[in-house]
């Protein structure tokens, strides 16, 4: 059950090497989280970030999930939450692509998008699902400024993260009143492997930022929050910027 | 019998959690309810004061038990009543005050239910003296997980359990209470003021076994030499001969006054450092160095909040934590440590309350037990609070002392067991009672009970 701020005992991470996923899974568990189920495709990292959560004193299970099978998502999902109560899911798995060579392969293009969109709506209804029959339970999904509007430089994936933000945004509606709390997360560039070797963006943040901008989430139960802060203001701003001259910016 | 899924949280107004509301109107459908709980099982509540979680079930069956209300008797001359356990005390103190009964004991609200005061075991300000509501229990039926409905009298396994055992033995149906005689509906009310905590504490060690009923408020605003400055208002039932001729003429009148109740949106951050301390400031200065014998309203001595309904929404949307704790007597040190931590982390809290326990009684997860008790409450969004409270579990445990859990909103599980001794008792009562979850509470499922 999570506590009077919103802190989880139980918690699944979909994408269980993301680098924010688990910081923020460290987070937590140093609060009040004990039980952790880090779903992900089967690698020595997935069953290396279990160990690390293990040696802080955490129960951590690993369950083989693919967002690029959602035909298995209910199955898979299902297992976990007939377990025992999940009081967070951490939606966290996603790929940023590479933009010069997806547009020259639709079919690359078609994963990105098949990942961070198609596969977060999948294992997110299943997700809402389970946790309105509990109840409770916070459903915290990982987008991104970058689909706040798309840029040039990143439109595949932009466009990915907008369709999954106004998915996570509806669920939450959708679910308001039935003790389910949706948090849509909007980073802005976050110093991890999916990063590397990319030119820093200005306001470029780290993953523990992240994590606690999740916990402060929690306590407020929030619907929306941005990491870090001042991007809410930066966007709301770039959102009304002609196209013309939003084409020209060098982002 | 009605039943809606509905968003449920405590007194508190923290984490809400969704469930299947359903209010018996007689028996029979508590029986049903219980029956037909289904496998996230379900859970009595009354007027929902407990601060926490302690009355809701996420995903499952609430059981609104206030509309099984009825006062079935009444003995005026030996002061027995036997009554719904979803009968207020509030009422209990409107029909009883005019045939010159009282409750045996009252909590700082009258807005609770006869089996929300035993699900609790709840202790009022005559703790000292008489102990809490269990011991002015003489007996209860009990609805238990195989739907039969049981007499549980004093002595027994069951009826430790469920005194203090926050509903999850069982549906406490009807109650038979012994009341405590009253002349008249006044108070008699002496109040002091103390600079400090040691000067606090060395006034109620030294004077509380003259009173019946005695608490302190302390600022916990107040800082450096003022730490711990306080009101102490302790009084009696006030005699007939104290009154004068016109209130003699009605002594056992009962008219508790109600302010509006605050809008259901307020903004946030309405409580902060600064109007709180005002407030605190304010309301030292007005207090009376000492004066003693002064009438007052029962309402004004026992329930002060209950004059503005809602007054929990002054906290806003994030709600607030009440945080209830007691160490033993000789462990003042503790006391003292926390009360200097609290001050100087500079919560925005009102006035703290710190009062004296007597003796314990046997409810196996029953709260007072002879010592200090403290208890504050807390804006739930002040940054750092949760690690805060943490630490101070911590020095109470050291101390062998324990948190209230019918307030409890954010303990530890694995502090509990060191809290509560018969903790593997009870769980084990639980298990053989209710070997399939029937009962079930988001605290029971926090805390691992
Ligand atoms: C302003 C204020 C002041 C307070 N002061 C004090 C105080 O001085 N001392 C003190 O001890 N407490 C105090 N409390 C706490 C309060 O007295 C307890 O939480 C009490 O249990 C609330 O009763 P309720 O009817 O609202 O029960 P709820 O809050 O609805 O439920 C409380 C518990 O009792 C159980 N319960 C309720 N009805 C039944 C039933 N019919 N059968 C079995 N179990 C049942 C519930 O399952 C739950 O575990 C205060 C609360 C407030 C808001
Ligand atoms: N880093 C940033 O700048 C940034 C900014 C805003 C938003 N985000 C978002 O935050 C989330 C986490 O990012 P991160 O920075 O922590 O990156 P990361 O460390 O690279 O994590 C990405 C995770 O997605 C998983 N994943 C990818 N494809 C998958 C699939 N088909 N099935 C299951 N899991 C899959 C990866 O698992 P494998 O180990 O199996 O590859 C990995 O666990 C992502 O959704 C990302 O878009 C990141």
């Amino acid at each position: 059950m999570k506590d009077a701020f919103g802190l989880p005992q139980s918690l699944l991470v979909l994408g269980g090497t993301s680098e924010i996923a688990l910081a923020t899974a460290r987070r937590l568990v140093a609060r009040r989280t004990r039980t952790v189920w880090l779903a992900g495709r089967p690698s020595s990292a997935l069953e290396q970030s279990a160990a690390d959560l293990r040696a802080q004193g955490a129960d951590v299970r690993t369950v083989a999930f693919d967002a690029l099978a959602p035909e298995s998502h209910e199955t898979v999902l299902g297992k976990v939450f007939a377990e025992g109560d999940i009081d967070m899911v951490l939606l966290a798995f996603g790929v940023l692509g590479d933009q010069a060579h997806d547009e020259r392969e639709p079919l690359d293009a078609v994963r990105v998008a098949q990942t961070n969109y198609t596969g977060a709506v999948s294992a997110g209804l299943v997700s809402a699902r389970a946790l309105q029959a509990q109840g409770h339970g916070s459903l915290v999904v990982l987008s991104s400024v970058a689909g706040e509007r798309a840029r040039r430089s990143n439109f595949i994936y932009g466009s990915s993260k907008a369709g999954l933000d106004a998915f996570a945004q509806g669920l939450g509606d959708a679910l308001h009143g039935t003790g389910v709390h949706v948090m849509v997360v909007r980073p802005g560039f976050v110093r991890t492997k999916m990063t590397a070797g990319l030119p820093e963006a200005p306001l470029a943040t780290t993953p523990e930022e992240v994590a606690t901008a999740v916990e402060l989430g929690l306590r407020r139960r929030s619907e929306t929050v941005w990491v870090p802060g001042v991007l809410r203001w930066v966007m709301s701003a770039l959102r009304h910027v002609p196209r013309e001259a939003f084409r020209r910016l060098p982002l | 019998m009605s039943a809606e899924t509905v968003s449920v949280t405590g007194w508190g107004r923290t984490a809400p959690t969704a469930a299947r509301l359903i209010r018996p109107r007689t028996y029979e459908e508590a029986v049903a309810a219980v029956r037909g709980c289904g496998a996230r099982g379900g859970i009595p509540r009354g007027l929902g004061r407990a601060y926490g979680d302690a009355a809701q079930n996420a995903g499952g069956a609430v059981l609104d038990m206030t509309a099984l209300d009825r006062v079935h008797v009444i003995d005026a001359g030996s002061g027995i009543v036997l009554c719904d356990a979803g009968v207020s005390l509030h009422r209990l103190m409107r029909v009883l005050l005019p045939l010159g009964w009282f409750v045996p004991v009252t909590p700082g609200t009258r807005h609770v239910t006869v089996g929300g005061a035993i699900g609790a075991d709840i202790h009022g300000k005559n703790h000292h003296v008489s102990g809490s509501f269990s011991r002015h229990l003489l007996s209860f039926e009990l609805l238990t997980a195989d739907g039969e409905i049981r007499t549980v009298s004093r002595g027994t396994p069951l009826f430790d359990a469920t005194t203090g055992g926050l509903g999850l033995t069982g549906v406490i149906l009807t109650a038979t209470v012994q009341l405590q005689p009253v002349q008249t509906s006044l108070m008699s009310v002496d109040t002091e003021r103390a600079r400090d905590l040691d000067d606090l504490m060395a006034r109620l060690t030294a004077t509380d076994d003259h009173y019946r009923y005695s608490v302190a408020w302390i600022d916990l605003l107040a800082r450096g030499a003022a730490t711990g400055r306080a009101v102490l208002t302790r009084g009696e039932h006030a005699p007939l001969d104290a009154l004068g001729t016109r209130a003699r003429r009605d002594p056992l009148a009962f008219r508790p006054a109600q302010l509006p109740a605050p809008p259901a949106v307020l903004p946030e951050g309405l409580l902060n450092r600064r109007t709180v301390g005002w407030f605190n400031e304010l309301w030292y200065r007005k207090a009376p160095r000492a004066r003693t014998g002064q009438l007052q309203k029962l309402s004004t001595f026992f329930h002060p909040l209950d004059g503005v309904p809602h007054w929990n929404r002054v906290y806003g949307r994030g709600g607030f934590v009440q945080y209830q704790f007691v160490v033993p007597y000789g462990r003042e040190d503790t006391l003292r440590r926390i009360v200097r931590r609290l001050s100087e982390r500079r919560c925005p809290s009102f006035l703290a309350v710190l009062k004296r326990f007597g003796d314990a009684d046997p409810g196996w997860l029953s709260f007072p037990q002879p010592g200090w008790t403290l208890a504050l409450d807390i804006p739930a969004g002040l940054t750092g609070l949760g690690a805060l409270l943490d630490e101070l579990d911590e020095e109470i445990v050291e101390a062998g002392g324990r948190v209230y859990l019918a307030k409890d909103s954010r303990l530890r599980p694995e502090l509990l067991a060191a809290m509560y001794p018969r903790l593997d008792d009870f769980r084990a009562l639980r298990a053989e009672l209710d070997p399939r979850g029937a009962f079930v509470s988001d605290l029971s499922r926090r805390l691992d009970l």
